[in-house]
């Protein structure tokens, strides 16, 4: 890794001795999870636990017109079998809207469906029994009878008048427009030397988590108390929505989240089938687990993409881009996700299209229709990769369009490393971003110009090899404005609270998730260096509600920026408390006094004073020994939300380098580049992963991956060997490098890094294979590239 | 999802495993390494009534060569013919083959009679017994009997076994040392099914091929020897050649759709395969550059 400093005289808490930030340290939760000794909710055996199965609808919409039952119960170990109307008297349905997102507009859904179902994998009935195999048993047992209905599924017929409405109450199925306009966009594009135009397709997709959705739900009778174990993103929201639609109060549900193989925006939603487990569980006075399988993860885990986007640019022959126009269509399922919607996709398309560029003059709209497929929602890099691809590949059909080269034309029209802050045409605010050290660097990276050399050389044998750059924003560290604005009861703010113990070592909970990312290891490099003492005496503790301060959790590239602050400041104010105690036991004034290595010391030399062993001895078991009138105050809490700007942008661009098969349509990815500012790192090796991980799910986006529907709404591919998830064998070395321009908001100067890889991947494949087919004449803009794709555009079947 | 109940027997013998079969006909499915059979149990895509295991039957296990045949015991795992030496040395087609199935999780656990029994149109070995000229060799309630590779796989999953049936081996001809061997498939990740594949091997007699067997997969519901070999046989290859051979491989073959491609791609596949297995055999790049397709 190699970073560019970019304002060095900021010395803060972090630029201690012996500090962890900036450092590659191992994970405090690796020998757990390396020897299997992690703690997933498929692992939780309760007594009295059933086992919940869901009769799933194969039909896209159709009525139910019965459900028999009856010899579903009979079979042995069958506990319950529940429909959707019995259901309903628990839990009541909900609808996703939010008012910030105006005009926005979904039906009531409930957690079974009650007399319709609306897309193939709604549940219509729960089958509970002393084991998984024992309900699939009766599940087949379970009659229903089916009227079925016409489903619509094509996005791009939904609003005609032909198409049914799929919720009559709503009066069409539009579920959600934006229309926005910046600049004389008209004018602009009449004073261009060149207007170009292109229809950008992406495939629909899903997160595949290694590990499925988990809940077990467990009622406690006595104490009215529900307990939910579940691999989520966001306890407190869980907790919130149970217990509302419960009719508990939320002291009443306690959330408890220990180990999550994988999220990726899968596990920040709340399913139909998580609430119905809740709701079972109180019904049935008894624990009930819900682990979904493989081919119910693909039918209900949140689906993401599919969008069909028109884009336009105008170009100017020395390169100045005059304006963006986008008209983006979605389709969302049958119903917006709850409680964070399903339009937010597409409004991250409108806001972030054009982002990294210094045009004024944009014109979008984006329209979120429903559908009868499985719904669609918030999945890591939420638009970005829309966007990016949308922009980045209008940036290289104007480049080619005047012969100008990619990074040239980027050059001339990124931000200005000096301009910030500055605000977009679409209205988002950027305190300070390094576009153009970071296009310098990968250049630098990727020996650009021996890159192009060997493209020209290669090519006269007949091997097509392309280059590939974009450039991108990401949102990351989001303040109330995401969802808290909007009416959804999801915290913006984050808390940590950490204690000393009585042998000199911290245990510090904290409100932020762990799904892999590394929240527990970057909590600890901060309370260790901001204290003074070894990680290895840190221990964090997440993910339970009632533990932990209340927050938001881990989404949206906001763990270590907003729960690393709350650490930082929570550390602080325990250090202070720990010094004034010291100071007071030595005789001495807390400003001589430091913390290193586990040790106070006086600051001016580092002479050893106190062991914190020794003054945890003293506080807790010798307190009459302390003057008269000091009060310890051993542990600290405080809690962080940005608050001056709404999302703490993030920059950097990536790059591609890949051969095109020209006989075959195979794209073969030799090598990629990443470079980006996250702003201050904490642990630039899991910086780094973030971003090589992100990469590899936008390459899957790019090459492999997509739900494949036919023309009734069946999802056709929903196992493993066909949804073709990017595997080690076709991914290229990434290399990752960095500029650094931490934010100003905090003290920390952390930015999010979880989803820039996923931003901008597709879209840098996307343009190298274009830049390959140079000498062919076609244009791809539409993901996955298969080779049945790629074929096809060079007319060759 | 979990598999549906099932009785299990674990075969003591061959003679027992035939037995368990006899009494229970096509209630029964015989589990060898349990790649395909395990997994659609577990999606309830079938539901045996009994199991029969023969796994723990090291009768059927190993590698032998018998004067000019190779024999390979139905149990033999994809990871030993991988490392085995008489693999390499008598039928190194199959070497090739190996290396393309899968991934090594499966590899160590599939077995060769499992893959053949199985009869996936998509998959590899029963391409290269083709190829090769193989007899599949099945014990039933008559005896046991030899089966030509091209009479053995009759469709999807199809194949002459009967319900009763035992695959126990396959016999190979040991390949002539002056013989050469092409294999490639199209895959969009390495280890999964092939879109369109090609198991080749040929006999050289100078520039000419002596002999040659073009056996294809995944571009119809079973393996296909192709005719269009006969044209390239015993004649200089030249490109107006190919081209014709080409054209009437697209016109023998019948490929299927699915979402990897369509009948058109699969085609233009095949001729992309056998231009480079052309070139590749012949040592010829010529043929490949501005190829037929």
């Amino acid at each position: 890794m190699s970073s560019i400093r970019t304002n060095p005289e900021r010395l803060s808490v972090l630029d201690r001795p012996n500090s962890y930030i900036g450092k590659t340290v191992p994970r405090p939760n690796l020998d757990r999870l390396l020897q299997g000794r992690g703690s997933y909710v498929s692992d939780l055996e309760l007594p009295r636990m059933a086992h919940v199965v869901f009769l799933r609808s194969p039909h896209a919409h159709a009525k139910i017109v019965n459900i028999d039952v009856a010899p579903a119960k009979q079979m042995s170990g069958v506990i319950a079998v529940v429909t959707g109307e019995e259901l309903a008297a628990v839990i009541t349905p909900w609808v996703g809207v939010l008012s910030h997102l105006k005009g926005l507009k979904s039906a009531p859904q409930s957690a079974i469906a009650v007399g319709r179902v609306c897309w193939q994998g709604e549940a219509v009935a729960a089958i509970v029994a002393t084991s998984r195999a024992a309900a699939e048993d009766a599940a087949e047992h379970v009659a229903v009878q089916y009227e079925e209905l016409e489903a619509a599924t094509d996005m791009r017929t939904a609003l005609d008048p032909a198409t049914p409405i799929i919720h009559a109450s709503l009066g069409d199925n539009l579920a959600f427009e934006r229309i926005h306009e910046a600049g004389a966009v008209d004018q602009a594009f009449a004073e261009s030397d060149a207007v170009v135009e292109a229809d950008f397709v992406f495939g629909r997709h899903t997160g595949v988590t290694l590990e499925p959705r988990s809940v077990v739900a467990s009622w406690n009778a006595a104490e009215a108390r529900l307990t939910i174990h579940q691999g989520t993103q966001a306890p407190h929201m869980v907790q919130n929505i149970a217990a509302l639609h419960l009719g508990l109060r939320d002291s009443q549900v306690r959330v408890v989240c220990k180990d999550v193989g994988g999220s990726f925006g899968i596990k920040v939603h709340i399913y139909a089938d998580e609430m119905a487990t809740y709701a079972l569980a109180k019904m049935l006075r008894r624990p009930v687990k819900f682990v979904a399988d493989r081919v119910e993860s693909f039918n209900t885990d949140i689906h993401a993409r599919d969008h069909r986007c028109k884009g336009k640019i105008g170009i100017k022959r020395d390169g100045t881009i005059t304006a963006f126009e986008i008209d983006d269509l979605t389709g969302i399922g049958p119903y917006s996700m709850y409680p964070r919607t399903s339009a937010i996709e597409a409004n991250q398309v409108v806001n972030l299209v054009g982002g990294p560029y210094s045009n004024k003059n944009y014109r979008a709209r984006a329209r979120v229709v429903f559908q009868n497929k499985n719904v669609m929602c918030q999945y890591r890099a939420v638009g970005h990769p829309i966007a990016c691809s949308v922009t980045e590949g209008l940036v290289d059909l104007a480049a080619l369009e005047i012969g100008m080269d990619p990074v040239e034309i980027r050059r001339r029209n990124l931000i200005a490393d000096d301009a910030y802050p500055c605000t977009s045409p679409s209205g988002l605010r950027f305190e300070q971003l390094s576009h153009h050290a970071s296009l310098t660097k990968i250049v630098e990276m990727m020996d650009y110009q021996a890159l192009r050399s060997e493209q020209a050389r290669l090519r006269k044998d007949g091997i097509f090899r392309g280059i590939g750059i974009a450039s991108f924003i990401e949102v990351t560290n989001p303040s109330a404005a995401f969802y808290g604005v909007g009416g959804a009861r999801i915290s913006s703010q984050d808390g940590v609270a950490v204690r000393l113990d009585a042998q000199g070592s911290v245990i510090c909970l904290t409100s932020i998730t762990e799904q892999g990312q590394g929240s527990e290891s970057l909590t600890a490099q901060i309370v260790g260096s901001v204290l003074g003492v070894s990680m290895d005496r840190v221990r964090v503790v997440l993910g339970d509600t009632d533990m932990t301060p209340y927050g938001g959790g881990t989404w949206a590239s906001r763990g270590a920026g907003i729960g690393g602050e709350a650490a930082l400041q929570a550390t602080k104010v325990l250090r202070q408390n720990i010094l004034d105690v010291a100071a007071a036991i030595l005789q001495a004034s807390p400003a001589e006094l430091d913390i290193v290595n586990n040790v106070v010391v006086s600051a001016s030399d580092g002479t050893p004073r106190i062991d914190l062993n020794e003054l945890a001895r003293i506080v807790y078991f010798r307190p009459d020994t302390l003057p008269p009138g000091i009060q310890p105050e051993l542990m600290a809490t405080r809690h962080f939300v940005p608050r001056e700007y709404p999302f703490a942008f993030t920059n950097g661009v990536q790059a591609a380098w890949v051969e095109v098969d020209t006989d075959t349509g195979f794209v073969k990815l030799l090598r990629h580049w990443v470079v980006e500012d996250c702003g201050t790192i904490i642990n630039p090796q899991l910086v780094d992963e973030q971003i090589r991980g992100g990469v590899v799910q936008g390459l899957g986006a790019a090459l492999f991956e997509k739900c494949i529907y036919d023309d009734r709404g069946q999802l056709t591919n929903a196992n493993m060997a066909d949804y073709l998830v990017p595997m080690s064998g076709e991914m290229p070395d990434i290399d990752v490098g960095h500029v650094v321009s931490p934010t100003r908001e905090s003290e920390l100067g952390a930015k999010g890094a979880g989803e820039a890889g996923t931003a901008g991947a597709a879209a840098a494949v996307t343009n190298a294979v274009n830049d390959a087919l140079t000498p062919f004449e076609t244009i791809i803009t539409e993901i996955p590239l298969t080779p049945q794709v790629i074929l096809t555009a060079l007319k060759k079947i | 999802m979990k598999a549906s109940a099932f009785a299990y027997a674990r075969a003591t013998s061959v003679a027992n495993a035939l037995e368990l079969l006899a009494v229970h006909g096509e209630k029964a499915r015989v589990l060898s390494g349990g790649q395909s059979l395990i997994p659609a149990m577990n999606l309830r895509l079938v539901a045996p009534e009994v199991i029969v295991d023969i796994g723990g039957l090291a009768e059927l296990r190993g590698i032998v060569i018998e004067g000019e045949t190779l024999v390979i015991g139905a149990l033999t795992r994809h990871a030993d013919l991988l490392k085995s030496s008489d693999i390499v040395k008598c039928a190194p087609l199959l070497a090739a083959a190996v290396a393309h199935i899968a991934h090594p999780a499966i590899r160590n656990r599939g077995t060769i009679g499992g893959s053949l029994a199985q009869a996936d149109p998509a998959s590899e070995l029963p391409a290269c017994m083709l190829t090769l000229g193989a007899s599949i060799v099945v014990r039933g309630p008559g005896g046991e009997r030899r089966i030509a590779a091209e009479e053995f796989f009759r469709g999807i999953y199809e194949t002459q076994l009967a319900p009763q049936d035992l695959l126990v081996a396959v016999e190979l001809p040991v390949a002539d040392s002056g013989s050469a061997h092409f294999f490639q498939e199209f895959a969009r990740r390495h280890g999964d099914y092939a879109i369109t594949g090609l198991a080749a091997q040929a006999v050289l007699e100078g520039d000419r091929f002596a002999a040659l067997r073009l056996g294809y997969f995944a571009v119809g519901d079973r393996p296909v020897l192709a005719e269009a070999a006969g044209k390239l046989t015993g004649v200089t290859v030249t490109p107006a050649l190919l081209a014709e051979a080409s054209d009437a491989l697209s016109d023998e073959l019948d490929p299927h759709e699915d979402q990897q491609a369509t009948p058109a791609m699969r085609r233009h596949l095949a001729r992309i395969l056998l231009t480079r297995c052309m070139a590749s055999l012949l040592k010829r790049p010529d043929l490949q550059i501005g190829g037929v397709a």
